[in-house]
């Protein structure tokens, strides 16, 4: 029987983003990572190959973590104290990129500030040649301060630096622009509000080619659906010719999976959940295997186990025959 | 898809008799294109235009039921590719393998542990839906006590799977008054499996490499009088399977009955047993109704079984709360308020963190349409204002003395205007996630009281 495939002609395609420059680009990587370029919906092959393949992001943080499940810390070890050696076993276990999120305080208890932040920042990139994402403590000023301090000193590396939201992107935007760097926006699972912060974010120049967009996911469990279809829709309107619905999209099913109880905690909680870190696992890999299945271009994880099954499920769904 | 009603009128006698109560066949056509009457009204219509207009009427995606002793599983009648443009229906089944060659005792024991399996999610039971018994012996009297061995402690539908119908045949007729599923029939066995199934009342896989030869059998299968067929694509990694599911689901909607079924994943077999849960990701994601795993292991169903929910969730109806002024812990007048939505899975999770603390606390739930905080405080439907109206709402202010009121962390930008709203009210920021209430009561809440 002879069937016609039925094949998708889709007008429009995603941006082509390049993360983190070599030397000879201006940088210190030792190597680049290029997102984005589908015309299809994830993995049609039979569409179109796809020009590249979605990346696995390890998530530290400049000072150990104070809220992160035990789980984690055992996993990562002693490496947690210091970004640079963190960074290094993140790439020991396969990650793609980093992303380095700044906290409120230093290790020793003091609050961070611009150096601190900076210091973190190259200590991390000496421990790594991988890409980075830097991302401020979540408070718009110290977001600002902390982000044009390292920007400056970061001045052509191609970081991706964050967060951008629709309260506060003006300066970040600024920071990147200045010295040839990249941005990442993040808006709350809304396809109108993602669209409108990537037009603020490009009406003030930053060319396409250096942004991402992060439209927050919610958990498995706690949302994702919400999540989940945000993610088609955006991708379905890019393909569609929607400029500002093209960029790649960065998640965090990592942080999201870890915060919620099932991850967390170990005790006191009922025998079907089964084992725990196996459980905590799971739920970090599904929920990451979902958004890729929704589009995700990063996957930003916690687990050094996650990179390894996620980046297996990269693989087969890569895989032509 | 369903005919207009002009291609009824085509079908309908076109004597304009009036018996069916319209002055017109025409008249009568477009009522029954509209679903506003039945076929049956119309004394004079004939066999041929019936059987045509049921297949017309008949979905895309056949449903498929399968029966054990009691429980079924429903799968198919599914319209649409992304769940955002309507909903999925049918949640996939989830199903455990049990091989043949294990011990009856081991059998037993494996069945009975499925078959009890259940957890508790957003106060919904979550279950494994059957079990799939695979005649990996050849040996179809060992076959046979492998099906008897479940039966004993298990009356969830079951899958015989195996190749050969001698050995299928000595299982599935032991399930008399049920509808299992053979997987099943291919190329070479097609004949006799068709046979098999009909016989038994049993539904069959089709299994095939590629769309072409799937299409060929089930058209096979057909002639021979079988039509509750399930799909078993051959595909063995995932990126292959993602395409011919795409495949399947899009040409099945466009009335391509050969492949107009469910379809079946096994997701087994890797040596990795953790792969499972990426391979059965995707299997609930995009697709698949039935998903077999071949390993019972609470913390991998878990979140599989969460995730059916989730995807399977109907868009437009978030599930939702009651908005009102719960007690948790039995509180007292002087004892703090927390606010937070009527999205069931934001409610469930505060009012289980609050409860696991042991702390008293009222939980003020509003109306934000069943959003979650993040998203109903972007659309508008989470604000200082519906905060207030809750609280005037449910007479907070008259059953409880102490005046604290603990916002969500991830709204902390509407205090301000919170605190506008409710002079009286001392207006607190609580953490952005349920899990660290705990930790934010027995330190925050538990120092200040403030009693107005
Ligand atoms: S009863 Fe049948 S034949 Fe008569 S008018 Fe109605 S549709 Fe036409």
């Amino acid at each position: 029987m002879q069937i016609e495939i039925p094949k998708d002609n889709w007008q429009g395609s995603v941006n082509t983003v390049t993360l983190g420059a070599t030397p000879e680009e201006g940088g210190t990587r030792t190597r680049t990572v290029t997102i984005g370029g589908q015309q299809t919906l994830p993995f049609l092959h039979f569409e179109q190959t796809p020009p590249n393949r979605p990346v696995i992001a390890l998530e530290i943080t400049a000072a150990r973590p104070g809220d992160w499940s035990p789980v984690l810390l055992d996993a990562w070890g002693d490496a947690i104290d210091d970004p640079g050696n963190w960074a290094g076993a993140c790439e020991s276990a396969g990650a793609d990129l980093i992303v380095l999120s700044l906290g409120l305080t230093e290790a020793d208890g003091r609050s961070a500030d611009p150096e601190s932040a900076v210091r973190a920042t190259k200590s991390t990139l000496g421990g790594t040649g991988l890409p980075l994402i830097v991302l401020g403590p979540g408070q718009a000023e110290l977001d600002n301060d902390f982000v044009i301090a390292v920007a400056d000193a970061t001045k052509g590396e191609r970081l991706v630096l964050g967060l951008c939201e629709d309260s506060n992107y003006r300066t970040i935007v600024a920071a990147a622009m200045a010295n040839d760097h990249l941005v990442v926006g993040r808006t709350p699972m809304d396809v109108n509000l993602a669209k409108q912060l990537n037009i603020l974010i490009t009406d003030m120049g930053l060319p396409l080619d250096r942004i991402v967009m992060d439209p927050t996911t919610g958990a498995l469990g706690y949302g994702i659906e919400y999540g989940y279809s945000v993610m088609e829709r955006l991708r379905i309107a890019a393909l569609q010719g929607d400029a500002m619905t093209q960029l790649p999209l960065l998640v965090n099913p990592g942080a999201e999976a870890w915060k919620t109880k099932e991850a967390k905690v170990g005790e006191g909680v009922p025998d079907s959940w089964g084992k725990w870190e196996e459980r905590a696992s799971n739920w970090e890999t599904v929920t990451a295997v979902a958004l890729i299945e929704a589009g995700a271009d990063i996957v930003v994880l916690r687990h050094p186990d996650s990179v390894t099954r996620v980046r297996n499920a990269l693989d087969e769904l890569m895989a032509v025959g | 898809m369903a005919l207009t009603g002009i291609q009824i009128y085509k079908l309908l006698p076109q004597t304009n008799c009036k018996e069916c109560g319209f002055p017109t066949c025409l008249a009568f056509a477009m009522k029954l294109g509209a679903k506003q009457v039945e076929l049956s009204d119309c004394p004079y219509v004939t066999e041929e235009a019936t059987a045509q207009l049921a297949e017309s009427a008949a979905p895309p995606i056949r449903l498929i039921e399968l029966v054990g002793e009691g429980h079924q599983i429903r799968v198919g009648n599914e319209t649409v590719l992304f769940r955002h443009e309507k909903t999925f229906y049918n949640r996939p089944g989830l199903l455990i393998s049990i091989q043949d060659t294990l011990d009856e005792t081991a059998i037993e024991q494996l069945a009975k542990t499925v078959d009890a399996y259940g957890v508790d999610y957003v106060g919904v039971d979550l279950r494994i839906d059957g079990l799939a018994i695979e005649a990996t012996s050849g040996d179809a009297a060992r076959f046979a006590e492998a099906v008897r061995a479940v039966r004993r402690v298990s009356d969830l539908p079951l899958v015989l799977v195996g190749e050969d119908p001698a050995v299928l045949g000595a299982g599935v007729e032991l399930l008399e008054g049920e509808k299992p599923l053979l997987i099943g029939a291919n190329a070479r066995n097609w004949d006799s499996m068709a046979e098999l199934a009909l016989q038994n009342g049993a539904a069959l896989g089709a299994t095939a490499a590629s769309l072409e030869e799937l299409a060929e059998l089930t058209e096979q299968l057909r002639s021979k009088g079988v039509e509750d067929i399930v799909l078993h694509p051959g595909a063995a990694r995932m990126g292959p399977t993602l395409a011919m599911q795409t495949q399947i689901r899009r040409l099945a909607l466009k009335n391509f009955r050969p492949l107009g079924y469910p379809t079946i994943e096994f997701v087994g077999g890797s040596d990795d047993g953790r792969q499972q849960a990426v391979l059965a990701t995707q299997a609930i994601s995009k697709y698949a109704g039935l998903v077999v795993l071949d390993a019972f292991s609470p913390e991998l169903l878990y979140p599989l079984l969460v995730l059916r929910e989730n995807i399977y969730t109907d868009p437009q109806k978030p599930i939702q709360v009651q908005p009102a002024l719960y007690e948790i812990n039995n509180p007292t007048p002087q004892d703090p308020v927390l606010v937070t939505t009527n999205f069931s899975i934001t409610y469930f999770s505060v009012a289980n963190e609050v409860e696991g603390s042991g702390i008293p606390a009222w939980l003020l739930v509003t109306d934000a349409e069943g959003m979650s905080v993040l998203t109903a405080w972007a659309a508008g439907k989470f604000d200082a204002e519906s905060i207030a109206k809750a609280v005037k709402q449910f007479d907070v202010a008259a059953r409880v003395e102490r005046h604290d009121i603990v916002l969500p962390g991830h709204v902390a930008v509407l205090s301000g205007e919170l605190e506008e709203e409710l002079p009286d009210w001392n207006v607190l920021v609580g953490p952005r996630e349920a899990v660290d209430l705990p930790a934010f009561m027995k330190t925050v809440l538990s120092e200040g009281s403030t009693v107005h």
